[in-house]
Order: C-alpha cells, then sequence, then structure tokens
C-alpha cells in the first residue's frame, strides 16, 4: 500500500478512536465507530485483503453499528450529555494507553522490520503453479489479479470446514439466546 | 510502501484507544464498542501478518481465515450483549456503570 494512502487511513482509524472516548453523545460516538471502520477497511483493502475489507463494511458498518444505533435511540439516552465526568476514570485510562503505548514502541524498536513481499503480475503468476491448472484461481493469477475471494472460498470449504460448521451453530446459538434474552418476563 | 510496523504501530494504538475507551467511559454501550475496536485492533495485525508472510507467493489465507471467524463471533456477541443491555435497562432503568453496583464487595 503506498505511504500517502497508508496514512490517510490509518489517521482516519485512530481520529475514529479517539472520537469514540471524546464524544459525550453515545450516537457521534457510534458514528465515529463508523468512520474508524471504514478506514480500517481501507487498510485491509490495501493489504490485499478485499474480501475481508468488504466484509467488515457489510457486517461491521452495515449490520452491527446500525444495530447499535438501533439500541442507542431505542434506550434514549441524554443523561450522560449532562453528567459530569470523575478525573480517576479519566487519568486511570490514560496512564493505562500511555503505558500500553510505550511497550508497543520498545517492542517495535526492537524487531526487525520488513517490507511486503510483492504482489505484481510476474509475482502472481509464478503462485499460479501451486493450484489446479485452468482453474479458477491459476487463471485469474495468470492474468495478474489476485483472486482473494476464490482462495478465501477454497480454504474455507476444505481445511475449515469444521469450524465454519461450528460457526453455523454457534450463530444459531446466538439467535436462539437474543429471542430468550428480550421476550418480556412475564 | 508501509512497512509491517508501521501497520502494527497502527494496530497497537486503536487498541490503546479501545483499552483507554473501556477504562475512562462510564457508559455501557460506549464501553462496548471500545471492545469493538480492540478486536478491530486484533484484526488489522492479523490481516498485515497475512500480507506480510506469504505462503506459495499469495498472502497467507489463515490469517484472513481467523479474521473472517473473529468478525462472525464478534457479530454474534454483539447482538447478544446488546440483548442483555436491553434487559438490564429494563431491570434497572439504567446503563451507567457507577450505578450497576450490586456486584461491588
Amino acid at each position: 500500500m503506498p505511504l500517502p494512502l497508508f496514512w490517510l487511513f490509518s489517521t482516519i482509524v485512530l481520529t475514529g478512536a479517539a472520537g469514540v472516548i471524546a464524544f459525550r453523545n453515545p450516537v457521534s460516538s457510534a458514528l465515529s465507530v463508523v468512520a474508524c471502520f471504514v478506514g480500517l477497511a481501507g487498510l485491509f483493502i490495501g493489504l490485499g485483503a478485499f474480501f475481508v475489507g468488504i466484509i467488515q463494511i457489510l457486517v461491521y458498518t452495515g449490520a452491527v453499528m446500525v444495530l447499535f444505533l438501533f439500541i442507542i435511540m431505542l434506550l434514549d439516552l441524554k443523561d450522560e450529555v449532562k453528567r459530569g465526568r470523575s478525573n480517576t476514570p479519566l487519568l486511570a485510562g490514560l496512564a493505562l494507553s500511555a503505558l500500553f503505548a510505550i511497550q508497543l514502541a520498545g517492542v517495535l524498536s526492537r524487531m526487525p522490520d520488513r517490507a511486503a513481499p510483492p504482489l505484481d503480475p510476474p509475482a502472481l503468476a509464478a503462485a499460479a503453479s501451486n493450484h489446479k491448472p485452468g482453474g479458477g484461481i491459476a487463471t485469474a493469477l495468470n492474468e495478474g489479479r489476485l483472486p482473494d475471494t476464490r482462495l478465501i472460498g477454497h480454504a474455507l470449504f476444505t481445511r475449515y470446514n469444521f469450524p465454519l460448521q461450528v460457526l453455523g451453530v454457534l450463530l444459531l446459538v446466538g439467535t436462539a439466546g437474543v429471542v430468550a434474552l428480550s421476550r418480556k418476563q412475564a | 510502501m508501509a512497512s509491517l510496523n508501521d501497520y502494527l504501530l497502527v494496530s497497537g494504538l486503536l487498541f490503546a484507544a479501545g483499552l483507554a475507551g473501556v477504562v475512562i467511559r462510564r457508559n455501557i454501550i460506549v464501553v462496548f464498542m471500545c471492545l469493538e475496536l480492540m478486536l478491530s485492533a486484533a484484526n488489522l495485525s492479523l490481516i498485515a501478518f497475512s500480507r506480510f508472510n506469504t505462503t506459495g507467493g499469495l498472502p497467507d489465507p489463515d490469517g484472513q481465515m481467523l479474521v473472517f471467524f473473529v468478525i462472525t463471533v464478534a457479530a454474534a456477541e454483539v447482538a447478544v450483549g446488546l440483548a442483555i443491555i436491553v434487559s438490564l435497562y429494563r431491570a434497572r432503568q439504567t446503563i451507567h456503570t457507577d450505578e450497576l453496583t450490586s456486584l461491588r464487595g
């Protein structure tokens, strides 16, 4: 990913994250989370993870954040805007994240840095030999495109088939749990 | 081109922001949103590792797979968590963490 784009999306992500903490109104916080996730999806797509980037927008900003906004508006929370903010949690939070950032800088300064391996058409065509000749993945690679969704789909339905089934059961249990939780108690 | 450490720095700062939000904010819905930020920070480092550690000349699909699973589990978690928050609000008429003290020792 070119550096200007990287810094653009990183700025969106970090500004959005700061906005979540800074805004008093929960609706503004939710909208900054949306901005943060859109920037994150940009970073994902810049890293060649097209499928995950689109899923990030569709699932996180499209479904999850709409659910958050729905609940915020359903509960009609206005009292926090008037409430004063106590200093102890603010200091504790800032100290904790400053400590974390110092530790992060220490680790990153000692870690050997590395550049991204090339994903240009020659490198992609070279990778095509590992896949079935004439298949969709090999064809796309030979044409110089990264068939990210096909690769993920292939992994999902071969090596990760059992976790996928378990995930389906989890979603079913989650749905049943939500219905049981939100039913009005008699 | 951005290097691996750049991505890890952004991911770590996003995690730190989420952590600070969980400690600072008193509204339980905003705390929950900050938890989502921390999950997304982990996702960013997974995707970066997937891109920078190629297998067979392509980004490692295992990292992207893990992110896919994290996003799905997070969606289920949000649904259950928000249902719990709604029933909490029904029972107590508040979602301010300072007023939910029945478990305090």
